[in-house]
């Protein structure tokens, strides 16, 4: 083996907190070789961001370390010790001998500067070179990266980009003063899975067309699958596995490795529900029509028929059409799955239904009260029969009330208990429900884990016993084992109580994993409409097709083949 | 997710450590009680030498009757005359001025004046302000974009000509204490109000997008009961650091009354402003005890009240904050972080410390991944 891009020895990184050191890295040893992707996955909190983030000497003032780093330029000659370099060194190391890829490309790019700028920026800080010089490397580096029409394009905005276009200059932008090592921090968890893949494609030619090798920092193990050649599995701070990609998810040895492997949702894998018979057809006409029959049977509890949301626009420009011309229905004590990539209107028709957006057009019923026009009065008594479980755990609680206040707030509300301590005794068997110990009562939001907060969040939803419950993205913000916990619990739960359930996520394998009937929607309208095997196991609209094949499974040989599959649906 | 996880039962295996939630007492997290405590070096020394400050200066006001040899519109003692311009000695510690008043006793009884004035022009702003950024971020509409107009004209008005103008009005040319403490109060308050709205209406413009109180929607809350419940006391973070300017420019609008001559009568109470105003003429003669002790005072007060609004400002703000550093103890120290949740001890103000709790389940050591990322829990 050639000399490694960078050796990292025995790393440990502390950090000063309000409540004393705490030691985010201990003892970590990695090496990566020339064109070499290594992967490092782990969960919120093992240490990954923070070890590649030293490659480049990016700690802030309050974190200590310990070991060594030793950075290989492209040029060889000495390798230099990044923990000890002066600031002019770090300045001179970064860019050219590693650079990095952040995670959010809309707020890596300086909304204020053409996107040509910024990447000679990166140039003319380095190396001595005119503007014109500068500007010819930068078409040129945006050419390599798959922006169309670079000559031209090189003196647009930002804001003129897609998400997937801005990613792609944020690689150009590290890529322009050809590292030898790109450091890959999350690099496609903002983005939409079909965009997702492509930049995926982009960073799998990188080691072969710009020979530079790679850190991949990601918590998706599908990613992993996809891209890395090597596999390091971090753990509280710890490295505790280290493999090539197909050894580790054909024979992961340690038991944590295990564990991430087994709670990553796959598409077809085993349902947590008992499903009902499959009986309607997956042609979204057909579907529609079936909705409408079957919901006047069955007293549905959600009717949406010809749904248009659309959010207003500004100085007289037309507005926003969010949710254009959606018909769907769910039946008393079914999931409904409701799909889509971000700016589908899932989350709208989510919101309307909860009262939370009005309804702009067409017809949405919600426990027999219309919500086109509806009045806050009249829609108040059926908010009780409603639940609702937000995305984020972090942000749903008021940060000033204990748990077993905020969970007690629709009891008391409605007027089913007088004060908080009253409802407390409800209030405990709800957080036990969800398998929370009753002291958690006590605590404050911040005094408990995400996933914790989720099935809190959770408890608060179905303190009245509701209907429908709505629940929005509840476990994206989660880490993966999280996640299988909490969507276990959905699942115990909803087979006890029996609630209707609106589940919206972008993830297919998680729906697949809890609901009855699946709608995938795209720009604001519903493609497809099935059960989760006719859905995923045959999708009909072109669409569909393209979601279920962008999505990256967690084993290198399966996600090869769908590789191939993925990129025959996008040639056409 | 084929299987469970080995975790055989959901219920997290620590619970032990979870049974005795041990929240810090309610008075260690009141606003300044917990910056001090978490403070170190030299933004705890400027928040001691404030805090030492104002407390000295509410002593002073508090126990005036006490301290104070003289009243402050006493002339004669033993029915005999003080004098005019009596030099320092045991008598007078300080002094006397040109009217022959004891200048300490001036100085001790003008604290208790300059006490009336911020605790009226500060209460009477923080509520009127607060009020209205309330009502006027939360409803938005007509009545939001009136409200900011009227605030944005009130900056323009110069706060010591709009308390002349109190002045004569209020007093009607008698300068009483309560009608030049209320002129400045009056004034101080109008300037304020545009600050205390401007902060408390941007605070609840965000806090009212934060999925806690979307959840209270669902869940059916009333405006009523979100506002005070989930609004307010989420929006109101940032106001000591506003009260203590607000303090500062209280003192100083008094004392700038009384040296323009609006101020108010010596024989109705002890001003500052006033005594400085009488003491120009003394300067060029040589006699320094007139001037110096009032000046010294007006001085110190702002000061004291400014050092505690800046150290605040600065330990608020994650990014500002200096943290204690303890030698590096490898292995150890992990060990003590391991604990679940184990970083009780930081209150709901302790911002930027609580990102460590963030995320991971019981048996992970929770880490603050992405730095000091203070958003998440404002």
């Amino acid at each position: 083996m050639s000399t490694p891009v960078v050796d990292i020895r025995d790393l440990r990184i502390t950090f000063d907190t309000d409540a004393g050191p705490v030691e985010a890295v201990r003892g970590v040893s990695l090496q990566v070789a020339p064109g070499e992707v290594l992967a490092v996955v782990g969960e919120s909190g093992s240490g990954k961001t923070v070890t590649a983030r030293t490659i480049l000497g990016l700690l802030p003032r309050t974190a200590r370390t310990q070991g060594a780093v030793l950075l290989s330029g492209r040029g060889g000659g000495e390798a230099r010790d990044v923990t000890t370099a002066s600031p002019a060194e770090l300045r001179r190391l970064r860019g050219q001998d590693a650079a990095m890829v952040f995670q959010e490309p809309s707020s890596v790019l300086n909304p204020v500067y053409p996107v040509g700028w910024q990447i000679a920026e990166g140039l003319r800080s380095h190396t001595r070179m005119s503007r014109a010089a500068a500007r010819e490397r930068a078409v040129d580096v945006l050419r390599r990266v798959g922006i169309p029409d670079p000559e031209h394009r090189v003196d647009h905005y930002p804001h003129q980009f897609s998400g997937g276009q801005k990613q792609r200059i944020v690689i150009a932008q590290a890529l322009v003063l050809n590292p030898g090592l790109v450091i890959a921090d999350e690099p496609t968890t903002a983005l939409d899975v079909t965009v997702q893949a492509e930049i995926l494609d982009l960073l799998r030619i990188l080691p072969r067309e710009f020979g530079a090798a790679i850190v991949l920092i990601t918590h998706n193990m599908g990613v992993v699958a996809d891209l890395a050649d090597r596999v390091a599995v971090m753990y509280d701070g710890e490295i505790v596995e280290q493999a090539d990609a197909r050894t580790l998810f054909t024979s992961p040895q340690h038991p944590y490795t295990r564990r991430l492997l087994d709670s990553v949702p796959r598409v077809g894998g085993p349902s947590l529900r008992a499903r009902p018979e499959p009986t309607r057809t997956s042609h979204p006409a057909d579907a529609g029509a079936a909705a409408e029959a079957a919901g006047a049977v069955a007293g549905a509890v959600v009717r949406a028929r010809a749904l248009e949301v659309t959010y207003p626009g500004r100085l007289r420009r037309p507005g926003f059409r969010a949710v254009d011309g959606v018909d769907l229905h769910i039946g008393a004590g079914e999931v409904l799955g409701l799909v889509g990539e971000s700016g589908s209107g899932k989350t709208t028709i989510g919101r309307a239904i909860a009262g939370l957006t009005h309804v702009t057009g067409g017809s949405l019923e919600v426990l027999g009260v219309e919500m086109n026009g509806v009045r806050e009065r009249r829609f108040r008594p059926v908010r009780k029969r409603i639940g609702f479980v937000f995305q984020d755990p972090a942000t749903s609680f008021n940060p000033l009330l204990t748990i077993a206040q905020c969970v007690a707030e629709p009891l008391v509300v409605h007027g089913v208990a007088t004060s908080p301590q009253a409802a407390r005794g409800r209030v405990d068997k709800l957080l036990e429900a969800v398998q929370l110990p009753r002291a958690f009562g006590d605590r404050f939001p911040h005094e408990l884990s995400g996933g914790q907060r989720q099935r809190a969040s959770l408890a608060r939803a179905l303190a009245l016993d509701p209907e429908l419950l709505i629940a929005d993205e509840p476990t994206s913000a989660l880490d993966v084992s999280v996640q299988a916990r909490v969507l276990d619990l959905f699942a115990r739960l909803q087979a006890e109580l029996g609630f209707a359930c609106l589940f919206i996520s972008h993830d297919l394998a998680v729906v697949d994993l809890l609901a009855d009937r699946i709608a995938v929607l795209h720009r604001g309208s519903l493609v497809e409409e099935g059960t989760g095997a006719q859905v995923l196991g045959d999708p009909q609209h072109p669409y569909t097709q393209r979601l279920l094949a962008s999505l990256p499974v967690p084993d290198p040989v399966e996600q090869a083949e769908r590789r191939a599959r993925w990129q025959e649906l996008r040639t056409p | 997710m084929a299987t469970e996880s080995p975790v055989p039962t959901p219920v997290p295996t620590p619970v032990g450590a979870v049974a005795t939630p041990e929240h810090t007492s309610r008075w260690k997290r009141l606003p300044v009680v917990h910056q001090l405590r978490t403070s170190v070096g030299l933004q705890r020394g400027m928040l001691v030498a404030g805090l030492v400050l104002c407390v000295v200066f509410l002593v002073v006001a508090l126990l005036a009757p006490v301290l104070a040899p003289y009243g402050w519109a006493q002339l004669r003692a033993d029915g005999e005359l003080f004098g005019a311009h009596i030099e320092p000695n045991a008598d007078h510690l300080l002094g006397t001025t040109v009217a022959g008043y004891d200048v300490l006793s001036r100085v001790v009884w003008g604290a208790r004046t300059a006490l009336y004035t911020i605790v009226i022009g500060v209460a009477a702003s923080i509520v009127i302000g607060v009020v209205l950024g309330l009502v006027s971020g939360y409803f938005g509409g007509w009545l939001d974009r009136v409200l900011v107009v009227v605030s944005d004209a009130i900056y323009a008005f110069p706060s010591l000509l709009l308390a002349i103008l109190a002045a004569i009005v209020i007093s009607g040319g008698q300068s009483s204490m309560w009608g030049g403490v209320i002129a400045t109060a009056v004034s101080i308050t109008v300037v304020f109000i545009p600050q205390y709205f401007r902060v408390v209406r941007a605070e609840v413009v965000r806090v009212k997008g934060e999925a806690f109180v979307e959840s209270a929607r669902v869940v059916g809350s009333g405006h009523v009961r979100i506002m005070t419940r989930h609004v307010l006391r989420n929006a109101v973070r940032t106001l000591p650091l506003i009260v203590t300017l607000n303090a500062c420019e209280a003192v100083l609008t008094l004392a700038g009354l009384g040296f323009l001559g609006f101020g108010i009568e010596p024989t109705a109470a002890g001003d500052w402003g006033y005594d400085l105003h009488k003491a120009l003429a003394d300067v060029t003669s040589g006699i320094w005890w007139t001037a110096i002790p009032p000046g010294v005072a007006i001085v110190l007060t702002a000061l004291g009240v400014t050092l505690v609004g800046e150290s605040l400002n600065d330990l608020a703000d994650p990014r500002l904050r200096t943290r204690r550093r303890k030698a590096l103890v490898a292995g150890e120290v992990g060990q003590t972080v391991a604990v679940p949740g184990g970083v009780l001890a930081a209150g709901p103000e302790g911002v930027g410390g609580l990102d460590a709790l963030e995320g991971p389940p019981p048996d992970v050591v929770p880490e603050p991944e992405d730095g000091p990322d203070e958003e998440k829990d404002r």
